[in-house]
């Protein structure tokens, strides 16, 4: 570690990365094309878009749910945040049948989906905030064990569910980068984009709850109301990531601090991008190698996780030494 | 000016502050001394707005605490608490120039630059400025906290043990600072302090706190006495006066 400062500016390891990030979707858009290019071109768009769609979503919301609860081994996911989107859809199935729930408007069903999940952050953290004056400990004690509890929840009406119901729902959660439904890609982006231009305004708070809590008072932060609008917005992305891709739990822990790693930076405006796009380039780039090179059609989350969850064990492994 | 107005802690039935009314005087140092458990750090927390009180009210120049919006009162009023953790690694500058966000949220100009260099300079940490504060000592990290809250620029400034992990020549320059600061820029200063004597040399006043009430208070001389310590602290403790300053000799 260097004593001096970060003299070069944050931009240029973000341009770098935008490089790179350009370049692993050109090569992953016009490799191998065998086949008419009005056709592949748009197919493979699609699954470019939901890579960048699903990075930008986990990259974002795990860098500011680290930012609340001022804690970088974190991830929206303990807080049940991914889990609870899992249990209303199991529910759904469960209640209603799979061919009532395929009937539904995709955007409809979304559209719910996504307001539930906001309620369940805005109920947990408000209760929290009466109870525990704003104790993020507790706020995370609490997720954990909602998280076990949905966890438990769903896969316990996935036992007792009809065997050809379970493999419909299966079907939703393992929904791949190869075949994210049309409209919902639309949706996601409008949210994500809605979610980014309520967020911007947040940016510069977040920069001060680095500090912690009592400093951020201090400095003037209308600490509660930041933090509740901060946690809403982190539950909008992890519905959008879960609803294109499923659970994915270690590659925001991975993305984040590699995006400290290369920023040294606590701003925000700088931090969130270069998560965004090292996202986008585990994500683009997991899919073509594992497309072109093992020539395995499977999902590049089963590595991604494989790799974050080792990188997740070694973080705890160097915290308990020091 | 600081006033309470009858202000209680409780975490259920033990009352940790207990019904404090105070007026702290405008201008100088004020030092608010006590036995651990006294509530001398809890009822700093509520009159900076960082903990809700169970019950009273506190007034910032007029302003209660617990209405006011956040960014007013961070104008007006600073504090600084005892453990500062930090997630993510910044320079002493970074740090710093975060005492200017009341000001500018967060689009600092030339001048609040000015500011930032003058509190670094003021707390003697010029040649660390660019150094991160996780390659620092506990007192350098210290000195460059209370320079972030110096950088804010407020009328009152509070800070719950500002000698807490500085070694005697930091913790007597420390003192320095601050005594120089209340006096050249007008500044009112409220100190959680534990080392009586640094109360009793820098202070013009002293509030000495015991069960969650206020004991005594007054100007060092008057709280500088044998009785008045055996009533606060259960110690017999004999004051000398040593070049004009009332020293107290607590070691056997």
């Amino acid at each position: 570690m260097s004593a001096s400062a970060p003299s070069v500016s944050p931009l240029r390891p973000l341009l770098g990365l935008g490089c790179v990030a350009v370049a692993f979707m050109a090569l992953f858009m016009l490799v191998d094309v065998s086949g008419p290019w009005d056709f592949v071109l748009p197919f493979r768009g699609k699954k470019v878009a939901t890579a960048l769609l699903v990075g930008y979503a986990v990259a974002v919301s795990t860098v500011l749910f680290q930012t609340v609860t001022g804690n970088r081994v974190l991830t929206p996911a303990i807080m049940g945040f991914d889990y609870l989107y899992v249990l209303i859809q199991t529910c759904l199935v469960f209640f209603l049948g799979s061919t009532t729930v395929a009937g539904l408007d995709p955007r409809v069903l979304f559209g719910a989906e996504v307001i539930i999940m906001v309620a369940f952050s805005a109920m947990l953290h408000g209760w929290l905030f009466g109870m525990a004056r704003g104790n993020v400990h507790l706020l995370l004690l609490t997720g954990v064990v909602m998280g076990v509890l949905f966890r438990s929840l769903s896969s316990f009406v996935q036992r007792v569910i009809e065997p050809n119901e379970f493999i419909f729902l299966q079907d939703r959660f393992f929904a791949s980068f190869n075949d994210p439904e049309h409209e919902l890609l639309l949706l996601s982006a409008a949210l994500t984009l809605g979610v980014s231009v309520l967020g911007l305004r947040l940016l510069r708070a977040c920069d001060v709850l680095v500090l912690g809590r009592e400093a951020a008072i201090n400095l003037g932060v209308d600490y509660p109301r930041t933090v509740s609008w901060v946690l809403a917005l982190v539950a909008i992305l992890v519905a959008v990531s879960t609803a294109l891709v499923g659970p994915v739990t270690f590659l925001g822990l991975l993305v984040a601090n590699l995006a400290y790693a290369v920023m040294r930076t606590y701003k925000h405006a700088f931090v969130i991008p270069a998560a965004a796009l090292i996202a986008a380039i585990a994500l683009v780039a997991g899919q073509l190698i594992l497309e072109r090179v093992f020539r395995l059609d499977t999902n590049p989350r089963v590595i991604i996780e494989f790799v974050g969850g080792a990188v997740f064990i070694a973080m705890l492994m160097r915290k308990a030494t020091r | 000016m600081i006033e309470a107005k009858n202000v209680s802690k409780r975490y259920g039935e033990t009352l940790v502050v207990d019904g404090v009314t105070l007026r702290l005087p405008v201008g100088g140092i004020t030092s608010i001394i006590g036995p651990n458990g006294a509530g001398k750090s809890t009822l700093l927390s509520m009159m900076s707005r960082v903990m809700p009180m169970s019950s009273g009210n506190v007034l910032v120049d007029g302003l209660d605490v617990t209405t006011t919006p956040g960014d007013t009162l961070a104008k007006r009023l600073a504090i600084l608490r005892q453990d500062n953790h930090l997630t993510a690694r910044l320079t002493v500058r970074e740090l710093v120039a975060f005492g200017r966000y009341p000001h500018t949220q967060g689009r600092p100009t030339a001048q609040d630059r000015e500011h930032v260099e003058r509190a670094i300079e003021h707390m003697g940490l010029s040649a660390l400025a660019d150094r991160f504060l996780d390659e620092m000592s506990g007192g350098q990290r210290q000195r460059a906290f209370v320079a972030m809250v110096l950088c804010q620029d407020t009328d009152h400034v509070l800070l719950d043990e500002p000698l807490n992990g500085l070694d005697l020549k930091h913790a007597v320059s420390m003192m320095k600072r601050l005594r120089h600061a209340a006096d050249t820029l007008g500044k009112s200063f409220v100190l959680v302090l534990h080392d009586l004597n640094f109360a009793s040399c820098y202070s013009d006043h002293i509030v000495a706190m015991r069960d969650g009430k206020v004991a005594f208070q007054g100007r060092p001389e008057d709280i500088m006495r044998s009785d008045v310590l055996r009533a606060i602290y259960e110690l017999d403790i004999s004051v000398q006066q040593i070049d004009g300053d009332w020293i107290a000799t607590h070691y056997r």
